[in-house]
């Protein structure tokens, strides 16, 4: 499979007034031209500052890139001037947000808000790029399109105000996605519809994806391949499948085991125990090591790397030196 | 929205209606005598027991209230103790001037204050920022007379390059209308900017403030994960939602301009309402006093339901409808 984003031992941190938070530290990985890889981890763990930096939309200060690449179609979006990665944002690479409410602006009708985006990247009048946006209101399946295009974003439920940014996102046809927890503050009930929207015009437009989630249920529906992150760093990378199936770090076994399982007695669900690290003060050695039910002395000492195991699957974790 | 306006119309008339009764009570409690002035050897006291009786003015009080009410609300504003002439007339003469003194010191107080609040706030902890910063509280902390009187040394005594009162120069009439207009100017520029300026200073303040807080909201964030470049994200998406709390401000000052003109108006002899409302109060002038306050409530009202609309114009959040009844 062709790559199409390849990013590199990214680095973001944020300036605080206790010293430096290495939020985003050294995160490696690819995504396939029209693959679906998902992103997941805790809240805290550098998954969505991983997401803000490849669209270079961290806030700054106090936050900035201090280090690594991302690669986009071969063009290393780090370096290109703010002008050219203006016409990558929401064009080339666009971006789903968490909060819909929050993530529209109050006092423009939802359709302006789309069609904006139309008019910026495709060059198109006023007349044009609003018939567009109310093709892509229906293309989301917002019921009454031309009129939904005149509503403001109060005037909407939440799963409509999420399909009104899936529709900004994909309406200059991007070739990467990513969905930072698109499903996350909405009715149960809505995420699966909203997740099943993102599947299906994934499908239709031929897209990569990179889901991010906390949610490993979303993440077996949902994608190929899989990265678990931890402590802003990579701890494990498989296909879906084998994920599940025989998790090669401790961590992703942690969260596994915490997943409510079907048939099983009721009890307590299980548990890691223990806090994610603050970034201001990250364990020595393997950052879960204070965490880790299978610790022994090699991983106080020394920070493990990125271990390769069989063909397609990846571990920080020195239980998998010499990829056993 | 009619019936909005129609309900605060209402509520507008029995507040200014409130204002005016405890003004008139309040002025007649206050010391002083408006016959004051005749007090003279050469006049017999008899005399003046005479006017007294001949304006009313001996009559118990209330009964002079309920007089003055009755043709105040028929739109009679009296006739003037100190001038002997209609305080409408008077009014007439003044209150344009003032409008034109507090218009322009409201567009120059809005235009710098805004303009130096986003600039402040795009351009956060930069050199700009912090200059503006000190200059806007330098300025807030000077009183206003005592700046008038310094630019007023400098720009009229020193370098002479604009006249220190009044609103005109004399004979310009003859001069034609471009010569005029730019008479007028000159005249206005200095009352004007001493009037808006300690506003403007503020208004950069509170801009600063929302601008920033807007600047940190995630559709902002959206709005550049779109592409748009920075001008548009500022002036387009941030700036009208900055705006909002800022539009009451300026509903606010409008007391605050008015208030002020009246030390304005006498430092540079500007022919308005201030200068006659001071007089007026000197001379215990009451149907001056009281028509003045009456259209300063007046103005004050109007400029908070201005306010009000305005709100409502830039967020279509707002919907003004009664209690209990839907949109």
């Amino acid at each position: 499979m062709d790559v199409l984003l390849k990013v590199d031992n990214l680095k973001t941190v944020f300036d605080t007034e206790d010293g430096v938070a290495r939020v985003v530290d050294g995160v490696s990985f690819e995504v396939g031209h029209g693959e679906t890889v998902g992103l997941v981890g805790e809240s805290g763990c550098g998954k969505s500052v991983t997401a803000l930096s490849i669209m270079r939309l961290v806030q700054d200060p106090p936050g900035r890139i201090a280090g690594g690449s991302v690669l986009f179609n071969g063009r290393d979006l780090l370096t290109i001037p703010e002008r050219e990665m203006r016409k990558v944002r929401g064009n080339e690479i666009s971006i789903v947000f968490q909060e819909p409410l929050t993530s529209l602006n109050p006092v423009f009708t939802c359709g302006e808000q789309v069609r904006e985006a139309i008019a910026l990247h495709q060059k198109l009048g006023r007349r044009e790029s609003k018939r567009k946006a109310v093709e892509m209101f229906r293309l989301v399946r917002i019921p009454d399109p031309e009129l939904r295009y005149r509503s403001y974003p109060h005037q909407m439920s939440g799963g409509m105000r999420q399909r009104v940014m899936i529709a900004m996102a994909l309406s200059c046809q991007p070739k990467l996605l990513i969905a930072d927890e698109p499903s996350t503050a909405l009715d149960v009930s809505v995420q699966a519809q909203i997740m099943d929207l993102l599947l299906e015009l994934k499908e239709k437009l031929g897209m990569a994806v990179l889901l991010i989630t906390h949610n490993l249920a979303v993440v077996a529906q949902m994608v190929e391949r899989v990265l678990v992150m931890y402590a802003g760093v990579v701890v494990e990378e498989a296909p879906v499948g084998g994920l599940f199936a025989e998790p090669l770090h401790p961590y992703t076994e942690g969260l596994l085991e915490s997943l409510p399982k079907l048939g099983a007695p009721a009890g307590r669900l299980s548990m890691i125990p223990g806090n994610v690290p603050d970034p201001l003060n990250l364990p020595p050695g393997c950052r879960f090591s204070d965490r880790c039910p299978r610790r022994f002395d090699r991983c106080l000492s020394g920070e493990p790397p990125m271990f390769t195991v069989g063909r397609r699957r990846a571990s920080r974790c020195w239980l998998r030196e010499g990829g056993g | 929205m009619a019936r909005f306006l129609a309900r605060r119309l209402v509520q507008s008339l029995l507040l200014v209606f409130i204002i005016i009764t405890i003004n008139f009570f309040l002025l007649h409690l206050a010391p002083g005598d408006p016959l004051a002035r005749y007090y003279h050897p050469d006049i017999a006291p008899e005399t003046i027991e005479l006017m007294r009786e001949k304006l009313g003015l001996d009559r118990p009080l209330i009964e002079q209230y309920v007089k003055w009410i009755w043709s105040f609300a028929r739109g009679d504003f009296g006739i003037s103790l100190q001038y002997n002439r209609p305080v409408a007339s008077l009014l007439a003469e003044s209150i344009p001037n003032t409008l034109r003194l507090t218009a322009g010191a409201l567009m120059l107080y809005i235009i710098i204050g805004v303009a130096l609040g986003i600039t402040s706030a795009v351009k956060r902890y930069s050199l700009f920022d912090r200059v503006s910063t000190v200059a806007a509280l330098f300025v807030y902390s000077i009183p206003s007379f005592w700046l008038a009187l310094m630019l007023i040394l400098f720009f009229s005594l020193k370098l002479g390059l604009l006249p220190s009162s009044h609103m005109q120069s004399i004979g310009i009439e003859g001069a034609g209308h471009f010569a005029m207009f730019v008479d007028r100017l000159r005249h206005i520029v200095l009352p004007a900017f001493v009037l808006g300026v300690a506003s403007a200073a503020a208004m950069a303040r509170y801009m600063r403030g929302s601008m920033i807080d807007v600047l940190g909201e995630d559709y902002i964030r959206t709005a550049r994960a779109k592409g748009l470049p920075d001008r548009k994200v500022f002036l387009k998406h941030a700036f009208r939602n900055a705006l909002l709390p800022v539009v009451t401000i300026i509903g606010l000052s409008l007391p605050f301009l008015l208030g002020g003109s009246v030390v304005i108006e006498k430092i540079f002899s500007w022919p308005g309402m201030g200068r006659l409302t001071v007089d007026a109060i000197h001379a215990r002038d009451y149907p001056v006093v009281l028509a003045v306050n009456f259209i300063v409530a007046v103005m004050v009202i109007l400029g908070n339901l201005l306010a009000d609309i305005g709100y409502a114009c830039l967020d279509p959040r707002i919907v003004y409808t009664r209690v209990g009844e839907s949109k």
